[in-house]
């Protein structure tokens, strides 16, 4: 994996996060906030969902069980009252930590199977997810939903703890994503993703990465679906168990670019906004739903590898062609 | 135990069904290793059409079958031509199911777009007929449609044995590489591989339409309960698909009797994590390296 802390990278990471934390603060239209609060979510969550569907290769497909997990571990406890308006903030960490746990025999059991069988199992687990939300009523309300205290905030800067929250979560995810791109952990990651009978082969200890990427990446993606709880104030199955949710981690992340820090990233300021622009231009939620999967089959088809990808690898064989131009030219 | 017996019929009854539909997957899985997640949304698709002809033309659900299904047949193999075929890259297995996830997605959405969120049945005039047979009862739709079901199935299993077509798609599924060094298309028995899952689509869906309540959102249910059948048979193995589809049935109409209707689908679930645990292969697959 590639190095360390670069000069280019610290800039790009510091502009990024500058631009987003002074938005809110010099104003801009309301609808701003609450469509950035919404990318910044799924940028935290097809970063999450990278880490084991794009470092490890292990392409998830049930990770929004893990994002309702989160969202009614906030819901429950905080439907009478969320105290000073804070304190969901501050036991989502355990949250994520509850998650991850929680994440760990799953991951045991589903990831005795690999790439096409590993989605069917994860996408199950979607669905086994979704029926114990509809189905244990006298926890979570069942199809009556789950309603969260309305947060003591002032009117006038509501969005701006649910933002500054994501933006949090969303540093911490791409953190984690840096530090597993230069450490043993995303070495061993990757040799699962080319070979994994190999890399056990050669004495990569292959479940304990595997585990602790899904872990992880099941601890991000709760905390995500706890912040959207806490936001959105009312929750059901249907919505926090929502395959578009996990649909969406994963477009992404492909768009972007898969196993990339910034990938995940792009891939949700591009498709979010487009969303929102699909759902205010068509109104009816069925034709956004078929523009969803239209723009999810162009990607697929004409850039399975992703934007950043694609570009890298143009930039590299420029330089090598000039390169080899350079070296005719001296000769 | 009459409610237990009563039960078991019913299961076996509506295993059949799922068997139609599993035997489709399995078969596209077995031949181009692609796991259809849109096969709930194509058996939706044909309800959809069969509702359609039976309102409107006032066809039949049973003979309509044999409208949605060459109809189908043909909407599959555009889709393996136009979605399917050109995708390349390193890890064409996850490209392929999103793609088919993306499929469904689309189906879905054009069918809320034409008939709307609201669930919907087809109902026949001797819908709600049903036999008394030793004190317990047998509906006339679930019965035919099982003997349908074993109808439609045998007929797969002659296409698959006795025709050149078949004996292609069977070299296909044992060693893709040498059955074209021998001549075999691969790309045509992709295409009407899928084209013939699609048509099992087709088929069961107009059965599906008369048996329950549908809308376009209702293949998230279908597709769950087909993937644990076709991982419980083993992937790429028709007979396991019918045999785990009578299990299931069975399994969950027991559960769905004797405990709560609620958590009949979870039976499904917890086969298919004991599946996992103890055999992830399922009953009848075969063990191929990356895949399990």
């Amino acid at each position: 994996m590639k190095g360390g802390i670069t000069r280019a990278g610290l800039i790009r990471a510091g502009v990024f996060f500058v631009v987003l934390i002074v938005i809110p603060l010099v104003g801009g239209p309301g609808w701003l906030l609450n469509m950035l609060i919404f990318t910044i979510m799924y940028a935290a969550l097809a970063s999450g969902w990278n880490l084991l569907g794009g470092y490890a290769g292990y392409p998830s497909l049930g990770h929004v069980a893990f994002f309702g997990i989160g969202a009614y571990a906030i819901a429950i406890p905080f439907s009478g009252s969320v105290g000073g308006g804070f304190l969901p903030f501050l036991v989502l960490p355990l949250v994520g930590i509850g998650a991850a746990l929680v994440s760990i025999p799953v991951g045991w059991i589903s990831m005795r199977t690999r790439s096409d069988v590993f989605a069917i199992v994860t996408i199950t687990l979607l669905f086994i997810t979704q029926t114990l939300a509809f189905n244990l009523k006298g926890l979570t309300g069942g199809a009556q939903g789950k309603s969260v205290a309305p947060a003591p905030f002032d009117v006038g800067t509501y969005d701006w703890p649910f933002y500054y929250a994501m933006l949090v979560l969303l540093a911490v995810a791409m953190g984690i994503s840096f530090y597993f791109r230069r450490s043993k952990i995303g070495l061993s990651l990757a040799t699962v993703r080319a070979d994994e009978d190999k890399a056990h082969g050669v004495g990569v200890r292959v479940t304990a990465v595997k585990l602790i990427a899904f872990a992880v990446s099941a601890g991000i993606v709760a905390m995500g679906g706890g912040i959207w709880a806490y936001y959105v104030g009312f929750i059901y199955p249907q919505f926090a168990v929502d395959p578009l949710i996990t649909i969406g981690m994963v477009l992404m992340a492909f768009l972007g670019g898969r196993g990339t820090i910034w990938g995940p990233v792009l891939g949700a300021f591009i498709l979010v906004p487009a969303q929102e622009y699909f759902a205010q231009a068509f109104g009816a939620s069925e034709l956004y739903l078929l523009a969803y999967a239209a723009v999810f089959l162009v990607i697929m088809l004409f850039l399975p590898r992703g934007i950043l990808p694609s570009i890298s690898e143009r930039i590299r064989r420029r330089r090598a062609n000039v390169a080899a131009e350079e070296s005719t030219v001296a000769r | 135990m009459h409610a237990l017996v009563q039960a078991i019929i019913l299961g076996i009854l509506t295993g059949g069904v799922y068997a139609l539909m599993a035997s489709g997957q399995t078969l596209i899985f077995g031949i181009m290793k692609v796991v259809n997640l849109a096969q709930g949304a194509l058996v939706v698709l044909g309800a959809y059409m069969t509702y359609t002809l039976f309102t409107q033309l006032g066809i039949d659900p049973f003979l309509s079958i044999l409208i949605t299904t060459p109809l189908l047949f043909l909407v599959g193999i555009a889709v393996q031509w136009a979605l399917l075929r050109p995708l390349r890259g390193d890890d064409l297995a996850e490209l392929s199911i999103l793609v088919t996830f993306a499929l469904a997605l689309g189906i879905e959405g054009v069918l809320s777009f034409v008939y709307g969120a609201t669930l919907t049945n087809v109902q026949p005039s001797y819908a709600n007929f049903s036999w008394t047979v030793f004190g317990y009862q047998v509906s006339l739709v679930r019965f035919v449609a099982f003997i349908l079901s074993l109808v439609m199935l045998a007929l797969l299993y002659l296409i698959l044995q006795r025709t050149k077509f078949g004996r292609s798609v069977r070299a296909t599924v044992q060693n893709p590489m040498s059955a074209q060094l021998l001549g075999v298309n691969a790309n045509r028995v992709s295409a009407i591989g899928f084209g013939l899952g699609s048509a099992t689509a087709a088929a069961a869906g107009s059965v599906f339409g008369m048996l329950n309540s549908f809308n376009p959102g209702s293949h998230y249910d279908l597709i769950s309960r087909l993937l644990t059948i076709v991982v419980l048979g083993g992937l790429g193995s028709i007979g396991g698909s019918v045999v785990a589809a009578l299990v299931m049935g069975v399994a969950s109409s027991v559960v769905s009797a004797l405990a709560s209707p609620i958590w009949s689908d979870f039976t499904f679930f917890i086969v298919l994590l004991l599946v996992l645990l103890i055999r992830p292969r399922g009953l009848f697959g075969a063990r191929t390296r990356g895949a399990l």
